[in-house]
């Protein structure tokens, strides 16, 4: 086994090495600007461009014009909200979104709210962090223009009902926006049957190169018009100028067809690991909660709060295992995840949670590694844990006044 | 976030970790921070002729405040009374290089420190 185990699969993946491989000789010996039109170096380049959109949109069921290249996930989604606000703004200029929805979508409607551009309504989730499509169709007045929820969540993966939400859309002629950042190439997505006009996804969650991502743009029915938020050449049919980056493209094209190819099986076998690991941690650990949906969640996610011990300390006591935390033990405000917090999850909960997010590339060995890792660590800490003492002792902890700070 | 040597070494050794009985005598119990806020910090200091002669802590908390907590009760061992009161946070921040962040760990246990002190008085007064 090599150490450290990497098992934080959300935050990013690592390269696929066929996915390098293709990408490889589009740095020195095909460098061409995609929008040479005039020479060999141009086209060449531009024709690994649009076989790399030809692979993105047949994985999510578009037409390969429909795929506006970007920075990434974040780009995407400031894109889609902004270019959207600014194009329809005769229309209307209210936005539905949930508040489990990632920061690049929360702090994008924040900003346009603070420049008074929008008023924004903020869904809640239910207890296992999904948004009720009910919730949205009440939600809907003549003055929205657009939805944007996310297909699944990045702490929690929670799939959310998104082809219920958008039919409601469609009936209600409100744009849909799904920011499809983790769900993209590990589980099926199809643009046409969920009823979605953009969507934003990026290629380094699927073990392809950081830097590239995608706005997906509907070109029919309805026809899709968003506002460029970046001047320049024109590229990508107006809507985003800049010179592609070729070799990211090409990765990104690459990592989704070897997606296409081996979903079902990866994602079979991403749920019997992430099953195991459940079982194990959970049987031999007391007062251990799943966070999430129990079943409607993403392959490779597993979120789990241990009672009466602090996340941050749980990573540091697993120092081989790269992991990440809801606890907020860094951040200036000392709060915990707002992903666990919009679920009910208390605040101390939600400090004792644990995020495992499994790939392509770990084993069952890692696997087993982890689960007695996880079982050491917090029975230790829950021995150093002043609260874990006073529960054992039967002393309700609600029921004590703490000395808050 | 990098932790510095003397944290990690405090947070895989922890010095005194337990419990004392909170009704022996001689024993004074503070108990500071919420769980809400991440960080529990119970420190006990087992009391005699004004010298504390053993000292014991358990917290829920990040490394760091695990830390700030051992390193506390190896401090207040062999020091009267009077002395423990002169710790202060700032000097558990420079023993443990804690990053600005982390300083709350730090205020943390000097508020353990005190509270265990003050309770330590208070039994001692009521007797």
């Amino acid at each position: 086994m090599k150490f450290p185990i990497f098992l934080d699969n959300h935050s990013t993946t690592p390269m696929d090495p066929r996915v390098l491989e293709a990408m490889l000789p589009y740095f020195v010996e095909k460098f061409g600007n995609a929008a040479s039109r005039n020479h060999a170096f141009g086209w060449e380049a531009e024709e690994a461009v649009e076989t790399a959109r030809k692979q993105i949109a047949r994985l999510i069921k578009a037409d390969p014009k429909e795929i506006v290249f970007t920075s990434g996930a974040t780009e995407s989604d400031n894109l889609a909200l902004k270019g959207v606000l600014e194009m329809y703004k005769e229309k209307g200029n209210h936005i539905i979104t949930s508040a489990t929805e990632h920061r690049a979508v929360l702090d994008t409607t924040k900003s346009l709210e603070a420049k008074g551009l929008t008023t924004v309504t903020y869904l809640p989730v239910d207890k296992q962090g999904m948004v009720n499509p009910q919730d949205v169709r009440n939600a809907i007045t003549d003055k929205t223009i657009l939805i944007s929820v996310m297909l699944a969540n990045n702490e929690i993966g929670t799939v959310n009902p998104v082809q219920e939400i958008g039919k409601i859309a469609k009936e209600k002629g409100v744009l849909f926006h799904c920011d499809a950042t983790q769900g993209v190439g590990k589980i099926p997505v199809d643009v046409q049957a969920m009823g979605i006009d953009l969507m934003s996804f990026s290629a380094h969650k699927i073990y392809g190169p950081k830097g590239v991502g995608a706005l997906y743009v509907r070109k029919k029915n309805p026809r899709v018009r968003i506002a460029a938020q970046i001047d320049g050449g024109g590229h990508e049919r107006g809507m985003r100028s800049g010179t592609l980056p070729v070799p990211l493209i090409v990765g990104f094209g690459k990592a989704c067809e070897i997606c296409e190819q081996e979903m079902a099986a990866e994602s079979a076998h991403l749920s019997n690991m992430r099953d195991r690991l459940q079982a194990g941690i959970m049987a031999a650990l007391e007062e251990s909660y799943l966070n999430g949906h129990p079943t409607h969640r993403l392959p490779g996610n597993l979120n789990i709060s241990f009672a009466y011990v602090e996340g941050e300390s749980l990573l540091m006591g697993m120092k081989e295992i790269a992991l990440s935390s809801g606890s907020a033990c860094t951040s200036a405000t000392l709060e915990p995840s707002y992903v666990l917090r919009a679920l009910g999850v208390g605040t101390e909960l939600a400090h004792s949670s644990i995020r495992f997010g499994l790939g392509r590339f770990n084993t069952e060995e890692e696997i087993d590694y982890t689960i007695k890792k996880v079982i050491e660590i917090v029975t230790k800490l829950r021995e150093m844990s002043p609260l874990y003492e006073m529960a054992k002792e039967g002393v309700d902890l609600k029921s004590v006044q703490w000395a808050a700070h | 976030m990098a932790y510095s040597d003397k944290v990690v070494d405090h947070f895989n050794n922890p010095r005194n970790m337990g419990s004392f009985k909170k009704e022996e005598d001689g024993v004074g119990t503070g108990m500071v921070g919420a769980p809400e806020c991440g960080d529990v910090m119970k420190l006990q200091i087992k009391v005699q002729n004004d010298t504390i002669v053993d000292a014991k802590f358990k917290t829920f908390g990040c490394g760091s405040a695990i830390a700030s907590s051992s390193l506390a009760t190896e401090w207040l061992k062999g020091k009267t009374l009077e002395e423990a009161q002169k710790i202060k946070n700032t000097d558990i921040v420079q023993e443990l290089n804690l990053p600005p962040v982390k300083i709350h760990c730090s205020v943390l246990a000097e508020d353990a420190i005190k509270a265990a002190l003050a309770d330590y008085q208070k039994k001692a007064e009521n007797k």
